[in-house]
């Protein structure tokens, strides 16, 4: 055996090395970038979105907008105060519901009910919306977010488990005009 | 002191880093740049060393849980001995080293630096400054407050607006459907080893490049950077009138190194620990979120650009932004290094600067944001309900009750968001003064399902009192003839 022989396969051993290490590598990368895809992966099996209750519906008065709060029904023992999620309900005329997100249709932030000039407001960047959650002024490009709902067994219902954002309004309808 | 030079020799026969180590703090460097302009990156490697320092020590105390962050920076500044100056000196270092990177980087753009052969430390230098912001941004969120919950609301918002994976780029940056544990567990894994490994990495190469290609000359009008000639000229430079970085150079470095780190520390001491604010409780909304310093410009921008623009230039923007960084040195890789002789640069600088400044400022006021009380804190001035009848008045209580005072100033006094009301009787007549506040419109709600038609009038008649003793409210001229027209012939 010649030396120069030697050397190439010396080098092609060297090349067969890398090649292992490229397909265990690449083996390792599918769990791996499974793992770091949990979060999207999940909702595509499971669905993070469930029927949850906000409470008797005595405790929205006809015609008035009361502030609500739910257990996001995706926590863990860890997720402390940020589980419990506030919405606004808006009691129609008794029979008729409109549930709003808390999250200013622009970039998230609280909205704000004024009973006094029947308006939403945030503290953000100034967005404004009516009482029926359609967009009045400021940057927001669209009506408040608003919750599917059901009423049961005396109670108002709403499906929810994501934060809505205006990218992914998913199962959120938009505001403005009330479906019954 | 001989059994000191003795262990130093038993190491260094087995280190042999004595030799290299001395090599390179002797290395010449351009005598000009033995000067006060050059101290900038040795000052933001020193705040990067304080970020580590005082990083590791929060981290024996910090709970990166989002059910007890927020209990565990609460005991970092009120229960353990000292532990709100090492919050405050990590605080105030992170502010001072986003503020000295960005200086060194003005430095080095207005001196030429970025030019052949320093292209790639540029552009390194822009990746630096990228996670710089990025360890600013993530240690916000680690400050587990009502701003942090809400700045990554702003976050996820932004990011759901990325055409076709928006919604997956939200699960994926907040952990799952909603602000919660997992979100904080990432960020404090970005914050701690993501970020930091980047940043050592980039900070190992940047330095490396400075030393083997040597430190920027100073830059001479007139003398021109060519691809051809420029090793040469540097060489003769460093070589034949250059002095050695240690000590002529370093003793600069090293004093404004630690002016800044007192300055840190008596900042840390005078103003102390940033927050936290209030608990990340997402029902307590009786809440304004900031974001830092650092991002009040860009609050600034989101409140202005109009909804239609908002979404490509939140998106495209950035991009084109660091395209444009990156791109720099390679456009204009040769020529004139000096300012002296590059007006559009200096005016660019200046653009950037103003327009930064401009926005922070007004960042800091928001007056685009309706003051949520003034309704019910901010009284109507009263020479404005002196000597007026009772529907003017009964108006002005219309005005506090129905939150105008929110959006629109008296005696500026209240919102900033519509215009100040002190003289609108001079800008608008009672017709048209009755079709904008039942119609709304120019970014004001519409208030006609909101007010009786008794509410309206004297509403009216309060607005039409706000104008200066000596000059009359507008009139529409032609109203008393169509009036009189009608008097005159009454509809059948």
């Amino acid at each position: 055996m010649t030396e120069g022989t030697g050397i190439s396969r010396r080098a092609m051993l060297v090349k067969l090395g890398l090649l292992l290490n490229g397909i265990v590598g690449a083996a390792l990368a599918v769990p791996i970038v499974r793992y770091l895809l949990s979060p999207v992966i999940r909702e595509k099996k499971i669905g993070y979105e469930s029927w949850l209750s906000l409470g008797g519906l005595e405790q929205f008065p006809t015609g008035q907008t009361r502030l609500a709060t739910y257990r996001n029904p995706v926590v863990n023992s860890w997720d402390g105060e940020t589980g419990d999620i506030a919405c606004w309900v808006r009691n129609v005329d008794g029979q008729t519901f409109q549930v709003f997100a808390i999250n200013c249709a622009h970039l998230g932030c609280p909205v704000r009910w004024f009973p006094q000039s029947n308006l939403f407001m945030c503290p953000c960047h100034g967005g404004a919306y009516y009482q029926d959650g359609s967009r009045a002024s400021g940057p927001p490009e669209r009506g408040l977010f608003q919750y599917h709902y059901k009423v049961e067994g005396g109670k108002l219902l709403i499906k929810a488990g994501e934060m809505p954002t205006p990218g992914r309004s998913g199962n959120v309808k938009s505001g403005g005009t009330i479906c019954a | 002191m001989r059994l000191i030079q003795k262990l130093g020799d038993w190491f260094d026969l087995r280190l042999q880093l004595g030799t290299p180590i001395r090599e390179t703090a002797e290395h010449a460097v351009p005598r000009e740049t033995a000067s006060w302009f050059y101290v900038f990156g040795s000052a933001a490697l020193t705040c990067f060393t304080l970020q580590i320092v005082t990083g590791i020590l929060l981290a024996l105390i910090y709970v990166p849980s989002a059910g007890e962050a927020w209990n565990s920076l609460q005991t970092l500044n009120h229960g353990i001995s000292l532990g709100w100056f090492i919050r405050a000196l990590h605080g105030w270092g992170s502010n001072f080293m986003v503020a000295i990177v960005l200086i060194h980087m003005l430095q080095v753009f207005l001196f030429g630096a970025y030019k052949f052969p320093r292209e790639l430390t540029w552009i390194i230098g822009v990746f630096l400054l990228l996670v710089t912001l990025g360890m600013a941004f993530t240690g916000q969120v680690l400050r587990f407050d009502q701003d942090a919950y809400w700045g990554l609301g702003i976050g996820a918002s932004i990011a759901s607006r990325v055409p076709v994976i928006g919604p997956w780029a939200v699960n994926l940056m907040l952990g799952g459907p909603i602000i919660a544990g997992a979100t904080l567990s990432r960020f404090f894994a970005l914050h701690v080893f993501v970020i930091p490994g980047l940043l050592i990495a980039f900070v190992g190469v940047h330095l490396l490049m400075v030393l083997k290609l040597g430190i920027n000359e100073w830059p001479m009008p007139g003398r021109i950077v060519r691809r051809a000639t420029y090793m040469q000229e540097y060489h003769e430079l460093t070589h034949k009138q250059g002095v050695p970085f240690v000590p002529n150079a370093v003793w600069k470095d090293i004093i404004f190194s630690g002016v800044i780190l007192v300055s840190i520390a008596v900042c840390a001491v005078h103003f102390g620990p940033f927050g936290p604010g209030g608990q990340p409780d997402p029902t307590i909304i009786q809440t304004a979120p900031r974001p830092d310093f650092f991002f009040l410009w860009l609050y600034a921008l989101l409140s202005f650009l109009p909804p239609s623009a908002e979404t490509p230039i939140l998106l495209i923007g950035p991009v084109i932004g660091i395209i444009i960084l990156l791109a720099l040195p390679l456009v204009a890789g040769e020529g004139e290094k000096s300012w002296k002789r590059r007006p559009i640069a200096v005016l660019t600088i200046l653009l950037v600067v103003v327009a930064l400044g401009t926005l922070t400022h007004l960042a800091q006021n928001t007056p685009w944001s309706p003051v949520m009380d003034a309704w019910s804190s901010l009284p109507i001035p009263p020479e404005y309900l002196q000597s007026r009848t009772a529907l003017e008045r009964r108006g002005a209580l219309v005005f506090q009750a129905k939150q105008c005072h929110n959006c629109h100033s008296l005696d500026d006094q209240g919102g900033k968001r519509g215009p100040a009301l002190d003289q609108v009787a001079l800008r608008l007549n009672s017709d048209q003064l009755i079709r904008q506040v039942i119609q709304g419109g120019g970014n004001m709600p519409a208030y006609g399902k909101n007010l009786s038609p008794a509410e309206t009038t004297a509403l009216v008649a309060f607005l039409r009192t706000l104008h200066p003793a000596g000059q009359s409210p507008a009139n529409d001229a032609s109203r008393a003839v169509t009036l009189g027209a009608s008097e005159v012939s009454p509809r059948p």
